[in-house]
């Protein structure tokens, strides 16, 4: 009986890749590890080793296909005693799944002797979660386009992570005192492939891997900063930045005011936050308020690709420490970016991402997709809401903020956190202190569970927030339910 | 199995695989060296009496620690430095900020909380910065300056200035973790920074023996091929000497190298330390055995100085730093609106 060799998932978040190279060619025999194919992932190209024994049968996906969806099936295999001739291609229906560019041409050779109750190879099982609802909403666009930008500008398909690297690398050229460090940024080109590119461009006197020593590497980069040059210190998750939190806030956010002004800190820290797919509690946690709770230091969390490169590109070039929160399950996201010579955004703006008249929802990083996907749904139900991307979370800009309760009377806070301390809170007593003659209704915030993020699929999603989460309070404030 | 070989008693120890820096060698002073060396080292003790008088007159608040018996080392070490060079140090930190040439009026007025203090009185006693003198605080949480220390090493490297980087910090810090992942990173990129362990023997009150697995400090630095040297901290002239030999080693590329200064604190921790943890005989000992300024004196006098030189020196000193305490008494508060000045330097 024939195994079906499927394309592999090779991260938690991947849906396709490219099936770069076949290292094995028809009528080869495999054994258990031997590699069999090179997949290329949005992030590193991976091998494909071979579980089973046996002799390739088929080969049903040609190398160098792009879009190869994860589960399809991409090879045949003929065990033991099997007749490698003999085997047939799976259906046509499984076969569509291999992407526009799967070329291989089924063999019209009879039908194989398939037993009744064959085993499958394992089959990539997508199970429905938190994350992945957020991802999905994540390929929401703004309706508005920045003001910012000339009208007429060329529009850029770019990834959230091309635009992250592209922003380091455009400032980098213009600016000899500037360099990143951090676990894996040089010749790993990146844990995320974030920086990736960037060694072999800046070479490695400005794109330094460091030993994974947060605390020490962001105090080094912190000194560098003080010692006049303008240091990138890439997190690999922001999780493990509680190490370094010491001199996040200690050092660097305080120098500038203790020194009496003389004594400037112009660093980025920066890496992704927040939760990702199934990595559970201590890599999940959305470290937003506590560092915008923080005098001294600069927060951006931006949604889109745009926004990451236009306000990674300010945040470099500020005098000030920035704490730049960045979201791994958007990192492959693509958008437009504007195609410009220097395209920068200003610091402590928000952004209106949808216009609306009944209700506003404010919210920031990958909470803004799940906003504008509720936005949606509440439009199907005669319900208009302006949706607002905080991008900067201190300073926080309050006034796009007020101006939007001042019109539509109703707000909701959609954040991918916890609720306790929260930049949710923070908007609501905004809302309350400056804005109370214009609620019609109390503010109500919809957050993650207070709880660490649990590992299990369903715990997952019932702890994270989504869309529906996000209509539900609509309907309360608007006094629909 | 085959038997190990028995192991001979007569073992000598292993012989180094990499190079050492030679013994440094007590420095050679002329007349007028030393005679500064003094100067300097009398600047300090004066001024931190006088720190000491005005907080017990309620004109210092906080925190306020003194280097009182600890001048020898920063005197010696600083005095081999270029105006390359920077220096950083953690919270007991006035001595090395009055030796970077920050006037000791600037100093003291933050002690006392005043607009004209080098940190405009926001600072307090264990924050001050003086980024014209390349003094790089001030740092308040213990072994911090270690790791930034050492970024201003590679910010140094990085921009090919030919500057080194000073990190003074204490027995106490020494059992920092960053201190360690700090000197990883210093020898794996071979930063120029000298590691002055400033081993005053008590970590606020608890001893070197009581908190320190291996108490050779000079020897924490092994297991990341980080060489040291200890040094008698209370002659200033060996303390110059071994801050000659470590620079050296330094600016030639070798990469950091760590001085443990053996030396005292005559006062308290802090100045809200009764000191119970020691008696006041042993204080009593080394002040009348090794006190690094009356060290100094004998040596000038067997040099040809004058006692009544020597005098007027400190008549001088004692004026000098009246004038500063008098300033800092009578400097005007910050501005109100100070509070909110400073906490960013751009507007958004």
């Amino acid at each position: 009986m024939a195994i079906e060799l499927k394309m592999p998932a090779l991260s938690p978040t991947m849906e396709e890749g490219t099936l770069a190279k076949w290292l094995v060619k028809e009528g080869d025999e495999v054994k258990s590890g031997d590699i069999m194919a090179e997949i290329e992932t949005d992030k590193a190209t991976m091998e494909f080793e071979a579980v089973d024994e046996g002799t390739i049968a088929k080969i049903l996906v040609a190398e160098g296909t792009d879009n190869v969806k994860v589960g399809a099936v991409i090879a045949m295999l003929a065990e033991e005693g099997e007749d490698a001739d003999s085997i047939e291609a799976p259906s046509q229906a499984d076969k569509a799944e291999a992407g526009e560019g799967a070329n291989a041409a089924p063999k019209e050779d009879q039908p194989a002797d398939k037993a009744p109750n064959a085993p499958e190879s394992p089959t990539p099982h997508k199970v429905e979660t938190g994350a992945r609802k957020m991802f999905d909403a994540a390929e929401h666009d703004a309706e508005n386009a920045d003001p910012e930008i000339p009208e007429g500008t060329e529009m850029v398909k770019t990834t959230v992570r091309e635009a992250l690297r592209d922003a380091m690398a455009e400032e980098m050229r213009s600016d000899d005192r500037v360099f990143v460090m951090g676990e894996e940024v040089a010749e790993y080109q990146g844990a995320y492939k974030v920086t990736q590119g960037l060694l072999d461009e800046f070479g490695d006197k400005r794109v330094i891997d460091t030993p994974i020593t947060e605390y020490g590497f962001a105090g080094v980069g912190t000194g560098a900063a003080m010692g006049g040059l303008k240091p990138i210190v890439e997190f690999m998750t922001f999780n493990f930045a509680m190490q370094a939190i010491d001199h996040i806030v200690n050092s660097a956010a305080k120098t500038n005011y203790m020194s009496g002004g003389q004594m400037r800190c112009p660093i980025v820290f920066r890496g992704p936050n927040g939760a990702a797919s199934r990595v559970a509690a201590q890599h999940s946690q959305n470290y937003g308020p506590w560092y915008a709770s923080v005098p001294g230091l600069i927060v951006i969390a931006p949604y889109d690709a745009a926004d990451a490169k236009g306000l990674l590109k300010a945040a470099i070039r500020s005098e000030d420490p920035v704490v730049f929160l960045e979201n791994e399950l958007m990192y492959g996201r693509t958008f437009e970016v504007p195609k410009l010579d220097d395209f920068v955004l200003p610091i402590g703006k928000a952004r209106i991402m949808k216009p609306g008249k009944d209700v506003t929802i404010v919210s920031y990083s990958i909470g803004v997709g799940v906003a504008l996907e509720a936005a949606e749904k509440l439009a199907e139900q005669d319900i208009d809401a302006e949706v607002i991307d905080l991008r900067t979370l201190r300073p926080l800009d309050k006034a796009t903020v007020l101006k939007s309760l001042a019109k539509t009377n109703r707000l909701v806070v959609a954040e991918e956190g916890w609720p306790t301390c929260s930049i949710a809170s923070e908007i609501a007593t905004i809302c309350m202190e400056e804005g109370f003659d214009d609620l019609d209704a109390p503010v109500l915030r919809v957050t993650n569970e207070d709880v660490p993020l649990p590992y299990a699929a369903n715990l997952e999603k019932m702890a994270l927030i989504d869309a529906d989460k996000v209509v539900a309070a609509v309907r309360k404030v608007c006094y629909v339910d | 199995m085959a038997k190990a070989p028995a192991r001979s008693r007569k073992s000598t120890p292993p012989k180094d695989n990499r190079e050492r820096p030679a013994e440094p060698q007590r420095y050679k002073a002329s007349k007028d060296e030393l005679l500064q060396f003094y100067k300097d080292m009398l600047l300090i003790r004066r001024f931190e009496e006088k720190a000491g008088q005005l907080y017990g007159l309620g004109l210092i608040g906080g925190f306020c620690h003194l280097y009182i018996g600890q001048e020898a080392v920063a005197v010696g070490v600083q005095s081999a430095l270029s105006d390359k060079d920077s220096v950083i140090t953690g919270y007991r930190d006035h001595g090395h900020m009055l030796l970077c040439g920050i006037p000791p009026k600037d100093v003291m007025a933050e002690l006392t909380g005043r607009q004209a203090g080098i940190s405009k009185g926001k600072g307090g006693s264990m924050h001050m910065f003086s980024v014209e003198h390349k003094f790089y605080g001030g740092h308040g949480i213990v072994g911090a300056q270690v790791p930034l220390g050492t970024g201003l090493a590679f910010a140094h490297k990085y921009s090919g200035d030919g500057g080194v980087s000073l990190a003074y910090f204490g027995d106490g810090a020494a059992n920092q973790g960053q201190v360690y992942e700090a000197f990883n990173m210093a020898e794996l990129w071979k930063l120029p920074i000298v590691f002055v362990i400033e081993n005053n023997q008590y970590a606020m009150g608890t001893s070197v023996n009581r908190s320190s697995a291996e108490d050779q400090l000079y020897k924490r630095g092994e297991s990341f091929r980080i060489p040291g040297i200890q040094v008698d901290g209370m002659d200033v002239l060996a303390a110059r000497g071994a801050a000659e030999e470590a620079l050296q080693w330094v600016r030639d590329g070798k990469g950091p190298i760590i001085l443990e200064m053996k030396t005292y604190r005559y006062r308290g921790h802090s100045m809200s330390d009764p000191a119970k943890y020691r008696s006041r005989d042993e204080v009593q000992s080394v002040r009348d055995k090794s006190d690094p300024i009356e060290h100094a004196k004998r040596e000038l006098i067997e040099a040809g100085v004058s006692e009544d030189d020597i005098k007027t020196v400190e008549k001088e000193m004692r004026k000098h730093i009246n004038e500063a305490a008098d300033f800092a008494e009578n400097a005007p508060e910050p501005e109100g609106g100070e509070l909110y000045t400073d906490v960013l330097v751009e507007s958004y």
